[in-house]
């Protein structure tokens, strides 16, 4: 395999498991556990791997609110969205943003203690920034599906004991 | 017998009541009674059926397909089979004549076997083997002949053997790699070799392909597709195992027309068609079921890497799979043997494996381990197989 495929697939199964040992990384791949810690440090170094969560449950996050927010900008001259993008991307409560093609351009995920303070954040914050020409906020009422993980556990799965 | 219901007439056909009683029997039962076993005895994916393939079959039932197909099956799903199989397995068969839908390869498998046995045929297959080869040859009259493999060939049926065991009435080859249990595989000059065989001494070969897309190796096409085979073979598959739809029940022959016209009488007569929803699931899985099969066939692959690392390192020997999703480790480190070694890893550890002679006598020494199974399962299997093998060893039991 090429270390760019492995590199690959070392990232699919961190992506789907964060906390997959490097042992387990290793016999899956057949690698040892040294040559798994230094190509993910690789992957650490250049900036690939950026940072490990977890995906939790609604009732994991107490009573945090999350919104999408759509936002319109003005693009810049030379920079386009960038600039603009870089500046909203240093609120912390803004938890994810992404330029996307359609009827608004940044679409942005925000965490907050309540209603409240999401909203004053809009009002306060966002759509008074220069560049900024509309908002649109949708409170998210229910998870259902996170990073490939589905939260209804409605599926059984039963199999024979077993099966020559 | 004491049971005041049981018939005392004896009305079950000699070649029935001769079958074998599966001689793992009691222990199957065994692993009934017990819970919280891990089980590496199961010979179907874990994955559920990819939901689009799922979705398609809920779709057929709302747009009203209740009805019977054709006996040979929907046109549209046979033409589908017959464009995978060339672009997949090498070979060309024609969807109107030369392509039957079955009720899973084992269904294709014995209206096969009806459709060519007489009484006293011989068929030659290798063993270790499926189950049920054994048993459906015998439900035909016909008699089985198991030729040994073993480990020194990677499980590979050599032509030598295949030659001691031929007579005047040896008259099908029935392969089936990659094997259930043991994992090998046919390289393209094994095919070669075993169709130069088949076409030499008039064989029909029945190649049962069912782990065919599970293959860890480089494929080949189909033995089918060797020269000399066009008369010569049966390509039998389906989509169990490579796309997780055991439970759908669906598979496929593809033959010369003259044997698919023969079998179509059997499956006329005695299943009628496929089941019809399911045959469009099946085509949904023909048409956009790749990116799933092969993630499926990449974490059996992973899987498969661990088991046998750990297998290894516990002190069980073991050949590195080439196909399908079991290992088939050799137990006789342990000191036991198959069946001794299943009851008591089960007994004392909770750990289900399926001892080797259920597949054959040449399974002795042998114990097969399913790796369709979460990777925390397989984990916690091997831990537990590790322990035993320490407590046999302080025994002084193993060797």
């Amino acid at each position: 395999m090429e270390r760019s495929e492995i590199k690959g697939k070392i990232l699919e199964l961190l992506v789907r498991n964060g906390r997959m040992s490097s042992s387990e990384v290793g016999d899956r791949l057949e690698l040892s556990v040294n040559e798994v810690d230094a190509l993910i440090k690789e992957l650490e170094r250049d900036n690939v791997i950026l940072g490990y969560s977890a995906i939790v449950s609604e009732n994991g996050l107490g009573d945090k609110v999350r919104a999408i927010i759509e936002v319109e900008v003005q693009p810049e001259r030379d920079t386009g969205f960038d600039t603009i993008a870089e500046k909203l991307g240093k609120f912390p409560e803004v938890r994810s943003m992404y330029l996307v093609s359609g009827r608004y351009d940044l679409r942005l995920e925000v965490l907050g203690n309540s209603l409240q303070e999401v909203a004053s954040f809009v009002s306060g914050k966002l759509a008074c920034q220069e560049g900024v020409k509309s908002t649109a906020t949708y409170f998210m009422l229910k998870k259902y599906k996170e990073s490939g993980i589905q939260f209804s556990q409605g599926e059984k799965n039963e199999r024979l004991k077993i099966v020559p | 017998m004491s049971d005041s219901r049981s018939c005392r007439k004896q009305w079950v056909a000699p070649h029935i009541a001769g079958l074998p009683r599966s001689g793992i029997r009691d222990f199957f039962e065994l692993v009934n009674t017990m819970d919280e076993v891990i089980s590496l005895g199961i010979g179907e994916p874990d994955f559920v059926s990819p939901w689009h393939i799922r979705e398609a079959a809920i779709y057929a039932l709302n747009r009203g397909v209740t009805h019977y197909t054709s006996n040979l099956g929907d046109l549209r799903l046979r033409r589908g089979i017959c464009d995978y199989a060339k672009e997949r397995f090498g070979c060309e068969y024609d969807p109107t004549c030369e392509c039957i839908v079955t009720v899973g390869v084992s269904e294709g498998l014995d209206i096969l076997l009806r459709a060519v046995l007489s009484p006293g045929d011989e068929v030659l297959f290798p063993s270790p083997a499926y189950v049920s080869y054994g048993p459906t040859i015998q439900m035909c009259h016909a008699v089985p002949v198991p030729v040994e493999t073993s480990e020194r060939n990677d499980f590979v049926v050599q032509v030598s053997e295949l030659e001691a065991r031929l007579t005047d009435k040896t008259r099908v080859l029935l392969l089936n790699y990659p094997n259930n249990p043991t994992g090998a595989s046919l390289t393209r000059e094994d095919k070669l070799i075993l169709a130069d065989f088949a076409v030499r001494h008039d064989l029909l070969v029945v190649s049962d392909e069912i782990y065919e897309e599970l293959s860890y190796v480089d494929r080949s096409p189909s033995i089918a597709s060797c020269p000399g085979m066009r008369d010569h073979a049966v390509l039998l598959n389906g989509f169990s195992k490579s796309y997780a739809m055991t439970g759908f029940r669906i598979g496929y022959a593809l033959a010369p027309s003259s044997l698919i016209e023969a079998m179509m009488k059997i499956h006329q007569y005695s299943i009628m068609c496929a089941s019809s929803m399911v045959q469009s699931a099946a085509l949904e899985a023909l048409v956009n079921g790749a990116r799933e099969r092969d993630a499926m066939l990449e974490e059996y692959r992973q899987r498969r890497n661990v088991i046998v690392k750990r297998l290894n390192e516990i002190g069980l020997s073991c050949f590195m799979p080439r196909g399908a999703f079991y290992v088939f480790p050799c137990i006789r480190s342990s000191g036991l043997n198959s069946v001794d070694f299943a009851t008591r890893l089960l007994r004392e550890k909770h750990v289900a494996v399926i001892p080797g002679t259920a597949f054959g006598a040449s399974g002795e020494g042998f114990v097969r381990c399913s790796y369709a199974s979460s990777m925390e399962d397989i984990q916690q299997a091997m831990d537990r197989i590790g322990e035993f093998m320490e407590e046999l060893r302080r025994s002084g039991a193993g060797k």
